[in-house]
């Protein structure tokens, strides 16, 4: 859900500035919107979601309308919208994983951090989304966090990336 | 017995450091680049991969120098080559592992590809969650842009090429050539009307051609060995190699290079390539071409309606038509042994659907939805016969009615499971308490193999 605040202003940091103005570079003069989903992901990765504060900055950015960058935030299903834990669990529920055992060993995730599809655990560590097909059918079940892939995931596998992550 | 295969995209794969660009210079990498730029024009790269006969390795197996040769060619005006790196067919993931494997593969069929294009601007677009392949990527571009492969000037040939790979946002809708292009002009991916054609207006409203990676990767290939030679390769008018991504029961599921024309039964079966199914069980169903494909029954996979060996073509696969046959698709291969529930596992692909669809389109909006739902309520033991009519009504009323292929996606995989599994959907529904059983095993008429 996007609500307008009076929230403080959020900005790029100077070297995430930086690779804000080396993207633009990468599009012909007047087509800077394309930079549009590579700045969303960059104001994710700092700011661990994509809050409204952060849209609007990159619609000045851009030269854009603010409802421009919340329309295409809302289309795209790995923006979030609202805060999350520090660690984003994305497994996958498609068919391949599902027949290779997923059920079981994403029930056992569930349960072992707390938290249900959607959820954010109570100590904040842990947010778990279910995806669709992360195209690593061969290796699953499977599940990424943030930027990296966990394959052939069993419950012991499991046990052992959570109490890593709990560390 | 492997080293006799042809490989196309997978000789180089297992060389330790391979993802960088002196071990894959050292390996004789960028010679392409070399001879394409040195010695031939941009018509004459055209023409070799009209010579091969290479089709579109993302699913729709349309033949890529056709494709190259709808592009329209107006004075000043900038042309672009945009590689779909969406990869989001459930059950694919070739495309994954060849980029993060060997990325300047495809960067140096983007060089040659872009030459032959004329163009000086191009992009890879991939899958957002694949973040850190687009990462592998860039640094890949930079090696070879510092080696003078990119840039001003390539080669002292006069011909300027950037190359930049640009991140989606999650969304398997963007896989669709012109929803790709919308993303990356950094809106909702919502699919275009055709015509125009990308070719003719496409990134920009400037002609654009948009290919898969793994067509784009063969490109090196064909510029070495002349379209001749991989059209040698393979059987009839499926020509060269396909990348099979395997998985679901086998023993070794994994990507594969499979020379087209490969028995089916080989491919299952043979330790060369997957091994069987895993043990103690047996084949029930495949998927073969990623999850919109026809999902067939074993046998029916394994032998045509006229009783011949099944092959790895895009001809074989779809033998038959729809009563019979399936698609080769993007080479998805999804195998099923007899404790896979083919209600549960349609049910699971028209979430898919029903999840990705844009919402652009009446039919495929609210059709998936109502798929997703009929078929969760008879898995869930509470359907009713009617249910399964009411499903192929449905799927009936997407196909063909929707700007673009995902319509027709989320409809096959209802449409062929009732075809070819009807009596596992009527047993849910006469028998919904043994039917819903964890671990309940369908023990009806169907032959497994």
């Amino acid at each position: 859900m996007i609500e307008t605040s009076d929230k403080p202003r959020i900005e790029f940091t100077p070297e995430r500035l930086e690779r804000a103005k080396e993207l633009l570079t990468h599009y012909p003069e007047g087509r800077q919107k394309s930079a549009l989903l590579p700045l969303l992901h960059l104001l994710q990765e700092q700011e661990g979601w994509t809050p409204t504060e952060g849209m609007d900055y990159i619609a000045e950015l851009l030269g854009i309308q603010p409802i421009e960058v919340y329309e295409v935030a809302t289309f795209y299903t790995m923006y979030h919208l609202e805060p999350v834990g520090k660690h984003v669990i994305e497994y996958c529920r498609t068919g391949p994983c599902m027949i290779m055992g997923g059920e079981e060993v994403y029930a056992h995730l569930k349960q072992k951090i707390g938290a249900q599809d959607g959820e954010t655990s109570a100590d904040q560590l842990f947010t778990i989304k279910p995806v669709e097909c992360l195209a690593a059918c061969g290796w699953g079940p499977c599940f990424q966090i943030r930027e990296k892939y966990y394959t052939h995931l069993t419950i012991e596998k499991v046990d052992e990336i959570i109490d890593e992550l709990r560390k | 017995m492997t080293s006799e295969r042809p490989k196309i995209l997978t000789d180089k794969t297992h060389i330790p450091g391979i993802e960088t660009f002196d071990v894959y210079r050292k390996n004789g990498g960028y010679s392409a680049v070399e001879k394409a730029l040195k010695t031939m024009t941009p018509d004459e790269v055209v023409e070799e991969v009209k010579k091969s006969g290479v089709r579109g390795r993302g699913g729709a197996g349309f033949p890529m120098g056709m494709k190259w040769s709808f592009l329209a060619k107006p004075e000043g005006v900038p042309r672009y080559l945009v590689c779909n790196g969406d990869e989001s067919e459930p059950g694919t993931f070739k495309d994954h592992w060849l980029m993060k494997t060997i990325p300047h593969l495809l960067i140096e069929g983007m060089i040659v590809s872009s030459y032959a294009l004329g163009a000086n601007t191009s992009y890879i677009y991939v899958r957002g969650e694949l973040m850190y392949v687009v990462r592998i990527l860039e640094k890949a571009i930079a090696e070879a842009k510092a080696a003078g492969f990119l840039g001003k000037n390539i080669l002292g040939s006069g011909y300027d090429l950037e190359l930049y790979v640009q991140p989606g946002g999650g969304a398997y809708i963007c896989g669709e050539e012109t929803a790709l292009l919308e993303s990356l002009e950094g809106k909702r991916g919502n699919p275009r009307n055709k015509p125009p054609f990308p070719a003719v207006k496409g990134l920009y409203q400037c002609p654009t051609v948009v290919n898969n990676v793994e067509s784009i990767a063969t490109t090196s290939w064909i510029v070495n060995n002349g379209g001749d030679a991989y059209a040698a390769i393979g059987i009839g008018r499926s020509t060269g190699t396909k990348l099979i991504s395997a998985s679901g029961h086998l023993k070794k599921p994994g990507v594969y290079e499979i020379p087209l024309g490969l028995p089916v039964q080989e491919f299952i079966y043979s330790d060369e390539w997957c091994g069987g199914i895993r043990d103690g069980h047996h084949l029930k169903a495949v998927v073969a071409g990623g999850s919109s494909v026809p999902i067939l029954p074993a046998a029916m996979l394994l032998k045509t309606a006229s009783g011949e060996d099944r092959l790895m073509s895009y001809e074989s696969l779809s033998d038959g038509g729809f009563a019979t046959g399936t698609m080769m698709g993007s080479g998805g291969f999804i195998a099923m042994d007899e404790t896979a529930c083919v209600v549960k596992n349609t049910w699971n692909f028209s979430r898919f659907y029903h999840h990705e669809s844009c919402g652009q389109c009446s039919p495929c909006r609210e059709g998936t939805g109502w798929m997703e739902k009929v078929l969760h309520r008879i898995e869930h033991g509470h359907g009713s016969m009617h249910d399964i009519d009411l499903l192929v009504d449905v799927a009936k009323k997407i196909e063909g009615n929707t700007i673009c292929p995902l319509g027709d996606a989320a409809a096959w995989p209802v449409a062929s499971a009732i075809r070819h599994f009807r009596d596992e959907f009527e047993w849910h529904i006469t028998h919904p308490q043994e039917a819903t059983r964890p671990g309940a095993i369908f023990k009806g008429h169907m032959e497994l193999v």
